[in-house]
């Protein structure tokens, strides 16, 4: 099977670049499935789980928090502000996050639309982690 | 004529002068290893972010509600210098090159009848230019508590950032730093962050992107976090400089404790000699003159 380069970098490093078969990325407007040979795109990311499949299987998953993604026929490259294993994911952690989140959400029910729409991105991105910690 | 104790003692603080200086620039250059590392870390996101912006804001830039944070608020009246520098000192002219830089700035815009707002990051250079411009500076970001540089840190001072840009409170921001060239070089550099200069499209960059969401959405993303990378970077060369320019200073003062060390010895010994030969010159006389 066709096979893309794929490449997720954060802020602080480049956590991951090699050939995959296919890669599925949490798109804002809903889950894409990206394989070799797609239309070039430019996606913005909300928070949810990047999963890449090589020889038909699923051999990574991480969590990412938000980001971009630059979709070309040969290669896909993520930028995410974090991104963790899912293995590594702290439930705990998802859950205070979530919390923090509300409560941002609650502060800012007052405030101008963008900063509402921020505050409401930043809590579906929270609670997407937690699901994603909480799943086997 | 020194006397040969006060030698003594002059020697052996220098001697010890000499061994901090030592320690210092060897913690430096682990430091600067890691700080290195780390700026070449963040350098493919960068990238990355300049290519994606480059085909993105060719394409948003004419149009009349484009964001501030691209276009600016379209005046040029006030202006505001973010300035960073390190925290520490005993790192050569590192800290003051960049606090002359940006007094040289603020000098010529004011000629050109604009008003200036300063934002410092890093304490030397609040303490350089609050000297002269106190009433101009308008925050003093520290970050002498930190360790490491993270990106959190450089998305912080970008939200202050935007803030002030939301509030109307300049037109144009430009980012004064060191840019780290190698170990032994640094150059203080002015950089524009607002109106965002926008990347040349390469040439054979010809596949028309789709977007989705749409252009003007990705790119109210993609902009904030564009302002927080080009900081993030700054704080990183800072660092690397930083880092650079003490362990030079601390191998210019080592050598030269070195010399003084010498320069102190001999005249320990020739005037240890001459105490001698005196002694000897009066016990000979005063035998002779019995």
């Amino acid at each position: 099977m066709a096979s893309f380069q794929l490449e997720l970098v954060s802020p602080e490093k480049l956590l991951l670049s090699r050939a995959v078969e296919m890669a599925v990325i949490p798109a804002a407007e809903g889950e894409m499935g990206v394989l070799a040979g797609h239309a070039p795109m430019i996606v913005a990311l909300r928070g949810g789980v990047i999963s890449v499949r090589e020889g038909g299987q699923v051999t990574e998953q991480l969590f990412v928090a938000g980001g971009f993604a630059e979709v070309a026929p040969d290669r896909v490259t993520i930028l995410a502000e974090e991104a963790t294993p899912l293995a590594n994911l702290s439930k705990s952690e998802a859950q205070l996050r979530l919390k923090e989140a509300e409560a941002a959400m609650a502060a800012a029910a007052n405030e101008t639309l963008e900063k509402r729409e921020a505050a409401m991105a930043r809590m579906l991105s929270a609670r997407a982690m937690v699901e994603a910690a909480t799943a086997p | 004529m020194p006397s040969l104790k006060s030698l003594r003692l002059r020697i052996n603080s220098v001697k010890s002068t000499r061994k901090i200086t030592q320690a210092m620039k060897m913690v430096a250059a682990a430091k600067l290893r890691r700080a290195q590392s780390q700026a070449e870390a963040a350098r493919p996101y960068a990238e990355r972010m300049e290519r994606m912006l480059a085909s993105l804001g060719a394409s948003v830039a004419g149009t009349p509600d484009a964001p501030k944070l691209l276009v600016g608020t379209g005046a040029d009246r006030v202006h505001l210098l973010v300035v960073v520098t390190a925290e520490r000192g005993l790192c050569g002219g590192f800290n003051t090159n960049v606090g002359r830089f940006a007094r040289a700035q603020v000098r010529a815009l004011e000629a050109e009848g604009k008003t200036v707002k300063i934002v410092t990051v890093g304490r030397k250079g609040a303490v350089y230019l609050r000297r002269e411009f106190a009433n101009r500076i308008v925050e003093e970001i520290s970050f002498a508590n930190k360790k490491r540089i993270g990106f959190e840190d450089a998305a912080e001072v970008s939200a202050r950032i935007s803030e002030m840009l939301d509030g109307g409170q300049f037109d144009v921001c430009t980012l004064i730093y060191n840019r780290f060239r190698n170990v032994i070089s640094q150059t203080p550099v002015g950089q524009q962050l607002i109106p965002a200069p926008l990347p040349e499209v390469a040439a054979d960059s010809g596949a028309q992107y789709e977007f989705e969401p749409a252009e003007e959405e990705i790119l109210a993303r993609l902009l904030p976090q564009n302002l927080a990378i080009q900081i993030y970077r700054a704080l990183l060369d800072n660092a690397a400089g930083f880092y650079g320019s003490q362990m030079t200073a601390m191998d210019n003062a080592t050598r030269n404790a070195g010399e003084m060390i010498n320069k102190l010895t001999l005249n320990y010994n020739r005037t240890r000699q001459a105490n001698i030969t005196r002694e000897l010159i009066e016990i000979i006389s005063g035998a002779e003159a019995l």
